[in-house]
């Protein structure tokens, strides 16, 4: 049935080409490298991120646990990648501990929805950002994990190192594995769709911490 | 029916079917949708709103205009080789574990996604946001079948609870406010109280409440898809809310309905895209989540995945050289947020799921223009432009409107035959009307004269006939789809006859000046209040929202041809005295020197002097004064 | 320089002021004027109402008219017809199989321009007061009418001549850019949406603060001042370059085809400064 679909379709379409149009080559005109200092590209995204209500904090390997500690709150059940970088976590207390997905649904430790519905954070690292959109790129990284753990819970921490942000969309494009389950992210989930105007907080984390890392 | 073989498989594309075909002609729909102030002033407010953020945002890319001309480049390739880029997703898509399905039409993707949502054994589904499935009546398909689906997008969520029908692409929900939509939600949604206020903060959370438990238990989720790429056989889904992740990455199974021309060739054109679309679209840099997955990725999101493959008319919008383009769309609503038609209209009027100026065009394109319901929709549009100005693959939205009238015109005088979607190679039958049936031209112009149709508009089927053995000519004639042995041809409609008799008068600097000096008639019409307030027939559209000028005594050609030499009289009337010879003033700025009053000695008598009773009849007045009537 | 005057219909048939205003305003600047008489229309209502095959002779006749009388330029005052020469005429020509008819129509529209282009792009005219002797002492606003804009890329051209007239006073008009819900064809077959549209833009126009509404083609201004008057609003209409024409010795007097609600014995829109009755 759907391989007789399949070769009337292309038939049809063969048929409808018919004209043979010529197709010229792509104009790729469009900007496809920054001409700006490492500093602006940076401010850049920072000014995105805030104008899109996302916190940011420019921290480094020696601040940027003491800045999680603080964003979590004393008491935070938060869940991180299966491999992370745990000198730039807050040490574990009673009441605020990290808990580990092992990046693989199919694993019997690996946080079910509901468990990620109950967490209260979620930390992770980040592939490469945008500044010129301010979007974050994910792409299912060890230190990023799967997309689940970065969607159930309310709150993203998400640490962007200085060096994986680029200005342009097709920089940071060149630098995803095509093939990955990715996620573009840019600022916390919102909704235009009450008479156009955007607000902030629908149904991804409503609070979403950038950390700047350099 | 008579196709002359290209050398192509002769196969006929087919039209499409579902939430295409408008219930009532636009006029009739937008005369009752006018009346609707509280939706007139909600699209207003929205579409105002986000004109200003798309400009701001479109205004601060420097390369904007680059990235326009490289969309609609790639789109072009893609309708170019669509046929080897579909083969190579499918591929794609198999080798990463997903399933690829293909439907000819709306009923046959509706059957494959009830059986495949009967096959995981639940009767409850979740739904990103998706044209195409609108456009295929899904959702009603599976209540046949005893399948729930709830809509995840906020604003197709307000649709859904509210009964109601979506009125724009990116926003459903549009023609609704805030104080309606909190109506909705407090009546749909037992959770609520009456402390549910009417801001959208508060209402965005209720539909989050809502939602959630959903999301969390739901095994079976069906998407859309902004973007396919044929060289990875990756999916790509544009959304803000996060509804579009719950429902990408949650469920075990994902079933994913994407128009055969979604396609991109390669992931480096989503660069592009990835611009183009959330600026000209929400009018945000960037909108907050957007998603990407190729097949199946092992332990992290649904670990079943298909993805259905729909036609549904797009073969036959393709199969027409000059309509085609209406296929680059993606669906960014641009064009509908500057439309001052669909500012005034709002979507219902366009009944069909895609609304607006692209909706214009599309909607008739798929279906055929083939009902009168349809067949109205190219003349939806006051040709501004504002749409084409504004589409990030440069649609050139208000040239296929007025080619799809040619082919509605011609339709109906059956030079075409309305079912035929192939493309016909120019036809040698010139199946132009005998001058015989147009003989109202005559009433209609106020000529006297008694001239025939002139012999220049049967001409255009003669240099066809004589271009018909050169290929180029008649691939590209072959756009008009001319059939040969046509349905039998109409009685000409009051349009034609008027259109024809102008047709005449027009092409003709004699017969436009003996048909000018009938304008004094009007001037009858027009009465003392100096304007025509009714008048019958087709003109009575036009006089029912406006008057009409009273007409000239003179039109200028008749006055000129007494008057061209009175070059210093004018000069003289006008108190000035024209400074250069025209050698001189055309190789600088132009300056005229002023004379003095005293020189001001009018030759022909100033043009108010009309109120004077000695007016000449051939002044070129404008009659405003009750002394006209002694000329009646 | 020998300037050709395409008239375009409307004008022709309804609007004669305005084509005369375009030849005072041309011979002002020391231009001879022709008129082809074997002109017609540019075909757009035909084009845009689908009627390609009627509109063929049409086409002809403009191409005719426009290439048996020598001149140097031709122009009209109408960005809409202008848009139509070299935007519809060649495509339509070459859709029914002319194509020596649409390199013909190609050509003519070439050296065919929208009258705010021809004044400052050919002539130079920069000051209407001062190289015109403009003076028009009124509120005066202005709607860029839409196939001027996007398909000639006009600019604030007509505006900028009407702003520069001497003793005038000029108001911006909120949302400017959107269409007067003219359209051709569209007014009648959509008369409603038609009609709603120009609503919106008389709204915009009092808000202005303008007693007068310019524009650069006078279908659009018909269409607006038609609306008006059969809606009693107090805003009229009238073609830039009748502004333009308008002098101290011979001032405009907004009433007839272009003025459609003064009473018969209409007041009048200009000062008496140039007091010439």
């Amino acid at each position: 049935m759907s391989a007789d679909a399949k070769t009337e379709i292309l038939a049809r379409i063969r048929g409808a080409l018919a004209d043979q149009p010529a197709v010229a080559e792509t104009p790729r005109e469009y900007r496809k490298t920054s001409e700006l200092s490492r500093e602006e590209i940076v401010e850049m995204l920072e000014d995105r991120l805030l104008d899109y209500k996302a916190n940011v904090f420019r921290e480094t390997a020696e601040t940027v646990a003491e800045r999680i500690a603080t964003q979590l709150g004393a008491s935070a059940r938060y869940v991180i990648p299966d491999v992370f970088d745990t000198a730039f976590l807050p040490e574990d207390t009673a009441a605020r501990r990290a808990i580990v997905d092992p990046n693989d649904a199919r694993k019997a430790s690996a946080l079910g929805v509901r468990e990620l519905n109950q967490v209260d954070a979620v930390v992770t690292s980040s592939t490469v950002s945008c500044a010129q959109t301010g979007t974050i790129f994910l792409s299912g990284r060890p230190n990023e994990g799967r997309r689940a753990i970065t969607l159930v819970p309310d709150h993203h921490i998400c640490i962007v190192p200085l060096d994986s942000i680029v200005e342009l969309i097709p920089e940071a494009m060149a630098r995803v594995e095509p093939t990955a389950p990715t996620t573009m992210i840019s600022g916390p989930s919102a909704t235009s769709d009450i008479e156009l105007e955007r607000v902030e907080g629908v149904h991804g984390p409503r609070t979403l911490d950038v950390i700047l890392l350099g | 029916m008579s196709i002359t073989d290209l050398g192509m498989p002769a196969v006929r594309p087919v039209h499409g079917q579902g939430n295409l075909h408008a219930q009532v002609a636009f006029p009739k729909a937008a005369k009752e949708e006018l009346k609707n102030d509280q939706m007139r002033a909600n699209i207003r407010h929205a579409t105002h709103t986000i004109r200003g953020k798309r400009a701001n945002v479109v205004g601060e890319v420097p390369d904007w205009q680059q990235l326009r001309d490289a969309g609609s480049a790639i789109k072009e390739r893609v309708m170019a080789n669509l046929p080897e880029l579909l083969e190579a997703f499918e591929q794609n898509v198999i080798a990463r574990g997903g399933v690829v399905h293909w439907a000819r039409d709306a009923d046959e993707a509706n059957r494959i996604v009830t059986e495949l949502v009967q096959e995981t054994g639940t009767s409850d589904v979740i739904k990103v946001k998706s044209m195409a499935t609108q456009e295929i009546g899904l959702d009603a398909h599976l209540e046949e079948h005893g399948i729930t689906a709830t809509e995840t997008d906020l604003a197709e969520l307000i649709v859904q609870l509210g009964h109601d029908k979506p009125s724009h692409i990116l926003v459903p929900a549009i023609h609704k406010n805030r104080e309606e939509i909190r109506e909705i939600f407090r009546r749909e949604m037992p959770e609520t109280t009456d402390e549910l206020t009417s801001e959208p903060r508060v209402l965005a959370e209720a539909a989050r409440q809502h939602l959630r438990e959903k999301f969390l238990a739901t095994r079976v989720a069906i998407s859309g898809a902004n973007f396919g790429i044929a060289d990875t056989g990756t999916l790509s889904v544009v959304e803000s809310e996060g509804n579009g992740r719950m429902c990408l990455t949650l469920p075990d199974t994902l079933i994913t309905v994407m128009g055969i021309e979604k396609l991109l060739p390669s992931y480096e054109d989503l660069e592009v895209f990835f611009q183009l679309l959330p600026r000209s679209s929400t009018g945000e840099r960037m909108n907050p989540y957007t998603s990407l997955w190729t097949g199946v990725t092992p332990g992290d999101g649904p670990q079943n995945f298909h993805v259905v493959l729909l036609d549904n008319g797009r073969s036959a919008v393709l199969s027409d050289p000059d309509g085609r383009s209406a296929l680059h769309c993606i669906r960014c609503s641009a064009c509908l947020n500057v439309c001052p038609v669909y500012e005034h209209a709002g979507g219902h009027a366009y009944g069909s799921t895609y609304p607006g100026p692209i909706g214009a065009i599309l909607s008739p394109q798929l279906t055929g223009i083939t009902s009168e319901e349809n067949a109205s929709l190219p003349y939806a549009s006051s040709l501004c432009g504002a749409c084409y100005q504004v589409c990030p693959v440069k649609i050139n939205i208000p040239d296929i409107l007025v080619h799809l009238r040619d082919e509605d015109i011609r339709t109906k005088h059956g030079e075409r035959t309305q079912d035929d979607a192939a493309p016909a190679p120019v036809s040698h039958d010139l199946a132009t009307e005998s001058a015989d049936n147009w003989r109202s031209e005559k009433a209609l112009t106020g000529d006297a004269d008694s001239e025939r149709t002139d012999p220049g508009t049967r001409s255009r089927g003669a240099t066809v006939r004589g271009a018909a053995s050169d290929v180029a000519a008649s691939v590209r004639s072959a756009g008009r789809k001319i059939s040969k042995s046509a349905p039998a041809k109409k009685v000409p409609t009051q349009m034609d006859a008027m259109m024809k008799g102008a047709s005449f008068v027009m092409s003709s600097g004699k017969r436009m000046s003996l048909a000018e000096k009938g304008l004094p008639l009007g001037r009858v019409v027009a009465g003392r209040d100096h304007a025509i307030g009714w008048l019958p027939g087709m003109v009575g559209g036009w006089t029912q929202q406006r008057d009409i000028p009273e007409p000239p005594k003179q039109s200028f050609r008749n006055w000129w041809k007494k008057h061209e030499g009175e070059t210093e009289q004018r000069l003289a009337q006008d108190g000035v005295v024209a400074f250069a010879s025209s050698e001189e003033s055309a190789d600088g700025p132009a300056t005229t020197r002023r004379t003095e009053q005293d020189d001001a000695v009018p030759a022909i008598p100033p043009e108010n002097s009309a109120k004077q009773p000695t007016a000449e009849p051939d002044q070129l007045g404008n009659g405003t004064n009750d002394q006209d009537g002694a000329q009646r | 320089m020998r300037i050709a005057l395409f008239a375009t219909c409307i004008v022709d048939a309804m609007y004669p002021k305005v084509a005369l205003a375009t030849v005072r305003v041309l011979e002002r600047l020391g231009h001879e004027v022709v008129f082809p008489q074997g002109q017609g229309c540019c075909s757009q209502m035909h084009v845009n109402s689908g009627y390609f095959d009627d509109a063929m002779p049409v086409i002809r006749n403009h191409v005719k008219a426009f290439t048996e009388v020598e001149f140097d330029v031709a122009v009209a005052p109408s960005g809409s017809c202008v848009a139509s020469l070299g935007h519809q005429q060649p495509m339509v020509a070459r859709k029914c199989g002319d194509d020596l008819l649409a390199e013909q129509a190609a050509d003519v529209a070439a050296n065919t321009y929208e009258l705010s282009e021809l004044l400052i792009d050919v002539l130079g005219v920069t000051d209407a007061a001062e190289q015109l002797g403009s003076w028009f002492p009124d509120t005066v606003t202005y709607h860029p009418s839409c196939h001027g804009m996007r398909l000639l890329d006009l600019g604030d051209r007509q505006k900028d001549l009407v702003k520069s007239v001497g003793g005038i006073d000029y108001r911006e008009l909120p949302d400017a850019e959107e269409c007067c819900g003219f359209g051709g064809t569209f007014s009648f077959k959509n008369p409603d949406v038609s009609g709603a549209m120009a609503e919106a833009k008389l709204r915009n126009i009092e808000a202005s603060g303008a007693s007068l509404c310019t524009g650069g083609d006078s279908s659009c201004l018909m269409h607006l001042g038609g609306a008006a008057s059969k809606r009693k609003a107090p805003v009229r209409t009238v073609h830039f370059v009748e502004i333009l024409a308008s002098t101290k010795e011979n001032p405009l007097v907004v009433e007839g085809p272009v003025e459609l609600s003064i009473p018969a014995r209409g007041a009048r829109v200009a000062s008496n400064a140039g007091g010439n009755r």
